[in-house]
């Protein structure tokens, strides 16, 4: 029975009587292709910004940072398909979940490691 | 690392260790000759080696982590033992470091975690009317890297040495420079190698609690323990990648002569500290909450009564998952993080108490004028209760962040956590395994012996742990090897190593348990508890579809329901006409992929690359073998399930 079987990794579906949702859409090659130009181009940058010495301290920084932010929102979109998932949206719940874990975890490291060299 | 001779290889010198030695070769010996003389490889192999089935894989993970509770249980009472008496000198000091270490990292890791997969395994997918767990496969998978990794860990006490650097192993001690020996290596492999297990089974859970419920089994009637179970496994994929980036983290600095949490070099062992206990908090709930599932569902049966507050559970039971995450600071108050993070911190730990008190008065007002019967799964629950309010207040002094700095590594705190873990975790859990026996194995387990099993575990347990609170008011610090006459302590020592062998002697009277029960088998129905969930709807032991037609669900406690309308003599409904049940098929990748995983660890731990590179070719080429492989399923057919259901002694 196909409903025992969500991850459907084999290719028995005539017996999908009971109907698990219809398999979602997983994109084109035109948005693997544009996903994964853009995940290089986000590579890129910073690889030479940073080994041409092309900015330092706070600036370096903040490219570093906005090229990781931005590459890891093109992996959400064009390679995890998080617009096209279906309701109840486990995956998005999930995601800001763990954004909030994230948060936690790197301010509550900076917090907490702040006030130990400091005092 | 360069061996000359065997003593570089083997640990020598100890005649514990000798005896050790003897005692595993024997051993496998043993099993080896057992198993060609009643020729039952092919058996083995087949039937459990291989096996996909939830409900084995869930036998397995039980019988691992009872044996690694015996191990953990010798380490303790040698611990006990050299501290009954001051100036004993039957552990040397290094070999008492070894042993509190490998204690507390097989009690938490290849104890109580296994054990609670067992659970997950044995109970989830009955209880929600699923056949299988969503990836059977991924299952085998995770049992094989846990089993691997604890025998990686377990090996180092006779080869190469244990580690030695405490169950977290801080550094610096922990850094090349301070512990140059094999035995940290073999600790962060053997916890890599489990953990890569630990996390698939997290997802493994979410999924089937998510995606594979019985038809009309909304979230809101789903049984508590698949709520405690799916929030635990939240709590595993939130909290175990961080403890891989540490550990892998301290490995580069050991392997690789990086500077992360070292002395020198622009590194801080306070980050070290700072992230392990951002795992190490969430840790201890991910093996309370499922604990508290088990006595949701206990106390429910036992009192004949539907859970009091189901809502106020469910939602006690998420925010502690969440809540879990922002907590960890109280484990290092000490550090000089200064008055703001430790006010923060208490403060969080102080409020996490309160969804755990809102359980305790459930459980209570569950048992309310109800119709209790005092069964060993209920006994465990009775114990529980007290044991772990009073463990849990002891815990809410030790957040108050200034008087921590009193207790901070005393016996106090020692007392602290395993009066929670023990008699949260191991009680839960022990009632689990009571409760779900006669469903896994068809027969239940003597109860006069239980009893007595009972009453040892719970004597010696406040023998051993009361006296433990008193010694730390009193100064004793942990981890200390010895003391001196002087100190006072010894009383109260002894009085601890006392209950420490009673407990022992609890644990023996639970295998004399399971062996007698064994012999005197008396089977069973498939509801010998008069229960009110799914999973005791089909036969004991389930056959190995689980459920011959998938029940539709319209209550919380379906078969309770069920069975109340049968007793008002209404119609039972109209099931569903048998159809081919589609089953996922053995595999033997995830045994060897492990087996790789155990090769590619071992040699990483002494650093022969010629050793770690095949392991690790071995690795790819399961997967690789595994994704080719189409032929992974197969359907039981209609005649064979009328023959299995009529042998249980059912019409369908």
């Amino acid at each position: 029975m196909a409903q025992q079987h969500p991850h459907s990794t084999h290719g028995h579906d005539a017996h999908d009587s009971h109907g698990h949702d219809s398999h979602e859409s997983h994109g084109s090659l035109r948005s693997y292709v544009i996903g994964f130009v853009l995940s290089l181009v986000l590579t890129a940058i910073p690889l030479i910004v940073v080994l041409n010495d092309m900015v330092t301290g706070t600036a370096a920084n903040i490219v570093l940072l906005g090229t990781a932010i931005l590459q890891f929102v093109v992996q959400l979109f064009f390679f995890m398909h998080l617009k096209e998932e279906k309701k109840p949206r486990y995956n998005l719940l999930a995601l800001i979940l763990g954004l909030v874990i994230v948060l936690t975890i790197v301010a509550g490291s900076i917090w907490i490691m702040t006030y130990n060299s400091v005092g | 690392m360069k061996i000359n001779s065997l003593s570089d290889f083997f640990v020598t010198g100890d005649p514990l260790i000798y005896g050790a030695d003897v005692a595993i070769g024997l051993t496998m010996v043993a099993v080896v000759l057992v198993l060609t003389l009643f020729k039952r490889w092919g058996w083995l192999w087949r039937e459990w080696l291989t096996t996909v089935d939830h409900k084995r894989i869930g036998i397995m993970y039980v019988i691992a982590s009872l044996l690694m509770l015996f191990r953990g249980g010798m380490d303790a009472l040698l611990m006990r033992t050299q501290l009954a008496m001051p100036n004993m000198e039957f552990l040397k000091p290094d070999h008492y470091n070894a042993i509190f270490t490998t204690h507390g990292v097989i009690m938490i890791l290849f104890m109580a975690m296994p054990l609670m997969f067992g659970l997950f395994n044995l109970v989830v997918p009955l209880q929600i009317g699923a056949r299988d767990v969503a990836f059977p496969f991924l299952n085998s998978l995770s049992f094989w890297l846990f089993f691997m990794g604890a025998m990686l860990f377990n090996l180092s006490f006779v080869i190469g040495g244990s580690p030695d650097a405490g169950w977290l192993s801080y550094p610096p001690l922990s850094e090349k420079m301070f512990s140059p020996g094999v035995g940290q290596d073999f600790y962060i492999w053997g916890i890599q190698i489990s953990g890569i297990g630990s996390l698939m089974t997290g997802i493994n859970f979410i999924v089937t609690i998510l995606k594979m419920r019985a038809p009309g089994m909304k979230l809101m009637k789903m049984p508590m323990f698949s709520w405690s179970v799916l929030s635990s496994c939240l709590t595993i994929i939130l909290a175990f990648p961080i403890l891989t980036v540490t550990l892998a983290l301290l490995f580069i600095d050991r392997y690789f002569g990086a500077h992360f949490f070292t002395l020198d070099g622009g590194g801080n062992p306070m980050m070290y500290i700072n992230l392990i206990w951002m795992w190490g908090h969430p840790e201890v709930y991910i093996v309370i909450l499922p604990a508290f599932g088990i006595f949701s569902e206990v106390v429910a049966t036992f009192s004949r009564k539907k859970l009091f507050g189901y809502k106020s559970m469910v939602f006690a039971l998420m925010s502690i998952s969440l809540f879990s995450f922002f907590t960890w600071a109280h484990h290092f108050f000490t550090m000089g993080s200064g008055a703001d993070v430790n006010a923060f911190f208490a403060l969080t730990t102080m409020l996490i108490a309160i969804p755990t008190g809102v359980k305790v008065f459930n459980w209570l007002f569950t048992m309310f004028r109800g119709k209790i019967t005092f069964e060993s799964p209920m006994l465990w629950t009775m114990g529980f209760i007290p044991c772990f309010v009073v463990g849990g207040m002891t815990g809410v002094l030790l957040s108050v962040a200034p008087a921590d700095f009193q207790f901070h590594n005393s016996y106090f705190l020692i007392a602290h956590f395993h009066q929670v873990l023990i008699g949260g975790v191991a009680f839960g859990y022990f009632s689990g395994l009571y409760y779900w026996w006669p469903k896994v194995f068809g027969f239940k387990l003597n109860e006069k012996i239980g009893r007595y099993a009972f009453w040892f575990w719970n004597i010696g347990f406040y023998v051993c742990f009361m006296p433990q609170y008193v010694l730390g008011l009193m100064g004793m610090t942990r981890r200390v090897s010895t003391y001196g006459w002087d100190s006072g302590w010894w009383e109260w020592n002894f009085v601890s190593t006392i209950g420490g062998f009673l407990m022992g002697i609890g644990f023996l009277f639970q295998v004399w348990q399971i062996l007698h029960s064994i012999k005197f088998m008396e089977r069973v129905s498939g509801d010998p508890w008069n229960a009110r969930t799914l999973e005791w709807s089909i036969p004991s032991p389930a056959p190995a579809y689980n459920f011959a037609t998938i029940p539709h669900v319209r209550e919380r406690d379906d078969w309770w329901a069920t069975k109340e309308r049968k007793a008002q003599g209404l119609p039972e409904e109209p099931r569903a006409p048998l159809e081919p049940i589609h089953m996922p098929k053995n595999s033997g990748i995830p045994i060897i992929m492990s087996a790789c995983w155990f090769v590619a660890g071992f040699g990483l731990v002494f650093d022969w690359l010629w050793l770690a590179i095949p392991g690790f070719i071995g690795i790819a080429a399961s997967m690789l073998a595994h994704s080719f492989n189409y032929n992974t399923d197969y359907y039981i057919p209609v005649d064979e399930i009328e023959r299995t259901e009529a042998a249980a002694g059912r019409v369908v």
